[in-house]
This record gives structure tokens, sequence and C-alpha cells, in this order.
């Protein structure tokens, strides 16, 4: 196996879904197959989620994990830049993020 | 348990511009069912009650969703004949003109018979100028005019309305999952101090309250996740039973999709910690969640709970004072990244010459467009990387208080027509009032509900 398939592209194994409150976006991600959850928690870490999402300064990033639902619930605090009534970007909600999300790159999980 | 124990919520739009026809099949599947039956119109986000606001005060007899009766007048002879309440947030910012507009309606129709309940209170814009909003309520700092100003309100007054005959509740800034929380507590005498089938009725009023978002509405990734009739979702209808049970599914012979992974996104959707999620009616716990697939286009949901309500509401302002302006122009074809970017320079540069440390937002659409950020980290990020990408619109945007700094930076755009990089074309530009919002909270004793009949 060469270095480029130790890595999986998270939109192959997992879903995601954007919303918005002020300038707090959260990102419900949930894995397609339940055996993921473990692996998901693991490697979907706050560092890795600082890390992927630098460039909007996270003031705080909480991790709810929903061992039920085979998700994490991701909060995002001070991403928006002000809101969806303050920001000048182009998509005010941030709606779009969930697939900045799901863009990232993770540590494949051990073949079952 | 037959189907007379159970009551049927079917939510018929989700925002102000969702599509009003699917709720014409809505209705019709609510009228064939046996049992309590609601539909509900959620039209309301953030911002606007203030934008409503700015419509009342220009004429008294607006101020309610512009779109409202596109929504209500084709269900309205279906609901009627069939005695399912209609119930909707779409009064905004004047619940007692959508009401006046609304007989109007049943008049024109010949005079059909209906009890038009407003509920009123949550709106707070009039004791705001006057200084009489309660003193213990906590506001942050304000800079700019107050537009609007008003209180997240909870189900009882909805539940209220409905006991006293309501055929239509018109309601302003009732909470979204409260108008599903008023009509279980209708339909099954629930108590507000029932925690757990409180929570069980907000979590059908969570998960219905973006309409399709729940029935594969917000949901297709080709090949990953596939929705049948993607041009046609169904509006969502929870299944409650008198103990607590919830099904979520759809309009009959719908397109979209209702399984158990469209039902945890939207579970999710704008909540922060799942265990404890703040309602006017209910702190609500969905750490302990269970879902179940019971059949095509249908999810069972178990394993929710509830804690009392918070003593205090939220309440949100709309503050304007502020402009939103945006330019774009597009670059193609060879070095079609390398002409943006250069624009990009040039334009930074004539910014800080039009007043010192002015940086306005560039994206480059195609490059770095929604991913971007204010300060174009993820745009350079981008323009270091290799890339295939030949056709670039560039978009500058800022949100300032001063408009004539706007006009001349949406000036600085359009001058790149004869003075930029080369190949440069279709300018669009904009300039509009920016209304922004401030949360605060109010203790809910302070908050005195009413209704007005019609």
């Amino acid at each position: 196996m060469n270095e480029a398939k130790c890595e999986v592209l998270l939109a192959e194994l997992a879903h995601a879904r954007a919303g918005d409150k002020g300038d707090i976006l959260n990102i419900g991600v949930f894995v397609f197959d339940p055996a993921d959850f473990d692996w998901l928690s693991r490697e979907l870490s706050e560092e890795r989620l600082r890390r992927h999402f630098a460039h909007r300064r996270p003031t705080r990033i909480e991790r709810y994990p929903m061992p039920t639902l085979g998700g994490i619930n991701l909060v995002l605090h001070g991403v928006l830049e002000g809101g969806v009534n303050a920001s000048a970007g182009l998509d005010r909600h941030g709606k779009t993020l969930s697939y900045h999300l799901l863009s990232m790159r993770l540590p494949a999980p051990l073949p079952r | 348990m037959s189907a007379l124990d159970k009551a049927y919520i079917g939510y018929g739009a989700g925002f102000a511009g969702d599509r009003p026809e699917a709720a014409v099949s809505l209705a019709r599947d609510l009228a064939a069912r046996r049992g309590r039956r609601y539909l509900i119109f959620e039209l309301l986000a953030e911002r606007t009650l203030a934008e409503a606001q700015l419509r009342r005060r220009s004429d008294p007899e607006q101020g309610y969703a512009s779109r409202l009766f596109r929504f209500i007048e084709p269900v309205l002879g279906i609901c009627l004949a069939a005695g399912i309440p209609i119930i909707t947030n779409g009064g905004a910012a004047n619940p007692v003109a959508a009401a006046k507009e609304l007989r109007r309606i049943l008049d024109a129709r010949g005079g059909q018979e209906a009890r038009i309940a407003c509920v009123l209170g949550d709106d707070l814009l009039d004791a705001w100028h006057a200084g009489l909003v309660s003193a213990r309520a906590r506001f942050p700092q304000l800079d700019g005019e107050v537009i609007s100003c008003n209180v997240y309100s909870g189900a009882e007054s909805v539940t209220q309305a409905l006991q006293e005959g309501a055929d239509v509740v018109i309601c302003g800034r009732t909470a979204d999952p409260s108008l599903a929380v008023g009509a279980l507590c209708h339909a099954f005498r629930w108590h507000a101090d029932d925690c757990a089938r409180i929570a069980v009725a907000t979590v059908a009023g969570h998960l219905l309250e973006c309409c399709t978002q729940v029935s594969g509405g917000y949901f297709a990734d080709p090949g990953r996740k596939d929705v049948p009739d993607p041009a046609h979702p169904g509006c969502p209808i929870a299944e409650v039973d008198a103990q607590g049970g919830l099904v979520i599914t759809k309009t009959a012979g719908s397109g979209g999709i209702v399984d158990r992974r469209t039902v945890k996104e939207q579970l999710l959707y704008e909540m922060h910690d799942p265990h404890a999620y703040l309602t006017p009616d209910v702190v609500l716990d969905i750490g302990c969640v269970r879902l179940t697939s019971l059949g095509p286009d249908r999810v069972g949901i178990e394993g929710v709970a509830g804690r009392p309500r918070p003593a205090s509401l939220k309440g949100i302002i709309g503050i304007g004072g502020r402009w939103f302006g945006e330019a774009e122009i597009s670059y193609a074809g060879p070095g079609a990244v390398e002409r943006a970017a250069l624009a990009r320079e040039i334009l930074l540069e004539r910014a800080s010459e039009l007043q010192a440390g002015l940086v306005p937002r560039i994206d480059l659409l195609g490059v770095a467009g929604v991913f971007n950020d204010d300060r174009g980290e993820w745009l350079r990020h981008c323009l270091a990387r290799s890339s295939t990408v030949d056709d670039v619109r560039l978009r500058l945007a800022i949100v300032d208080a001063d408009r004539q700094l706007i006009e001349w930076l949406l000036d600085e755009v359009e001058a790149l027509y004869t003075n930029g990089p080369a190949g440069g074309g279709g300018v669009r530009r904009s300039l509009v009032p920016a209304l922004r919002t401030e949360s605060f909270t109010l203790p809910r004793e302070d908050l005195a509900m009413s209704l007005a009949w019609h």
C-alpha cells in the first residue's frame, strides 16, 4: 500500500450538514457505516479541526460525540466572520462549510 | 391504538422563500387521515423580522411575511373543510394586518366561516422606543438604529388559541418548534410542565421546522446520497401518539426521502449542546436518541428527554445603519487566474489610497469563493497550488456604515473595465442596507402574551 492510499477523503465515509446561529457554526457529521464511528471519533480531533479551519480563526471548538447517531456534533465559534447579518462573505450562513469539513483527508480506517 | 388516538403535524414551509405548491399535496394527505391534524407554515429567520418591520414602517397594513398568502390561500379550502387548523409565524411584524387580509380573502370567497387568532406580545419595538422594556432584560451594547425587537415566545399561546377554536393561528416571533408543541399540547392536552412529552413535541417541531430539509431536500449528493424525484421533495409529517411515540414521514406520493440519514442531519441542524438545547418550552436532551427505520420513508424516534424550560426567554434585536456593497468582474481563458489575482492587487492598493487601512474582502470565485475568509488567507493558500481553472470571477464585498466609501470602492471594480488587467468583463454591483442582529434575554414572567380574534 503506498502513502496516498493510507489517507481517505472524509466525504467517502461520512455525510454532514451545517447550521448557523449568529457567529457560531455547527456541523453534524455522520459515518455511513456505523462500524466507522470509533474511527471518526478518534481521527476527527479538535487539533485537526483547528488546523483545517485555521483561516476562519475559531475562538472555540466543541465536539459532542453522538454514539447512537454514529456522528459528532461540531460547534465552531467565531468562524462566520460576524454571521449571516454581518459577514461580507458570499455564503454568509456558512452552509457550504459542511463540505469544507468533508474535504478533510484523514488516516484511513484499518481494513476489517 | 387507532388512528384517532394520533395527531399529525405537517409543515408546509420551512422558510419565506419555500415552494408554496408542495403544501397543497400535504393538505390533501392530512385531510385523508383521521385524528387531529395541523398544517404549519414556518416563515421567519433571524433577519426576516427586521425586514418586516421596515415594510410595516412604510405601510401600516404590511409587515407580515410578504408571501404569506401564496402559502395559505391554496390550502385554505381544504383545511377549513377538513377541520385542519393552519398555524404560522408568518404574521412576522404585523399579525393583525395579516388577519385582516385573511378576512378580506375569506369574504371574497363568499364569506367563508373561520376563526382567526393573532398571537401578540412578542413584539417589543414600541416598548423599546418608549423605554418600557423590563429593567430586568439583559441587552448587549448596541450601536445603530434599533429596527426590530422581539422575544422568542413559546407554545402556550398557540395551544390557547386552538383550545378557543381557532381555525387559523397567526403568530409573530413564536419559536419555530413551538408551533408544533402548541399543536400537540392542544391535541393531547399535554401540560407545559410535562417535560418528557414536551421534549417529544419539540423534537417533532425541530425536525419539521425546515420542512423538506428532513425529507430529502438539502441532502442529495450524487453517488453518495441519492434522492428519488429530487425536483419534487414532499413536505414532512410527524405522526405522534398520546404516549409520546413519534414517527417522521412525508406526503403520500411525493418525491424526496425520509430515512435515518435525513433525520440525523436535521436532528443536529443549528444545534449546539445536544444535551441542552434551549427552547422557550423545554431544555431538550437528545444525547440518547434512537432512530429506527420503520419502512419506506418512515423513521421512528425514541429516547429524547427534557428538563424544565429556561427561566429566561431569548430575544432578538434588528439593527440598521450599515450598508452591504458587492461588485464582481470576470476573467477567463489563458492566464485567467493570474489576471484576476492582479486585479485583486490593484483593488487592494486603490482601497488603501481611498482610506488608510481599508482592506475590503476579495474572493476569486472558481479559486477561493465560499471557503475564503476576510483576510484572503484561504485564497493565498489556493493560489499557491497548481490549478487548471480558467474562468474566474473576482468579487469585492464590504459591510460598513459609510455608504459613500462603499460607492467609491464599487466604482473601483467598475473602473477595471478600462484600467485593469486585460479581458475583464461582466461587472455587476449592488448596494443594499445591512441589517444586523443581536440577542438579549428577558425573564419569562416579564413577557405578556395575548390573543386577538378577527
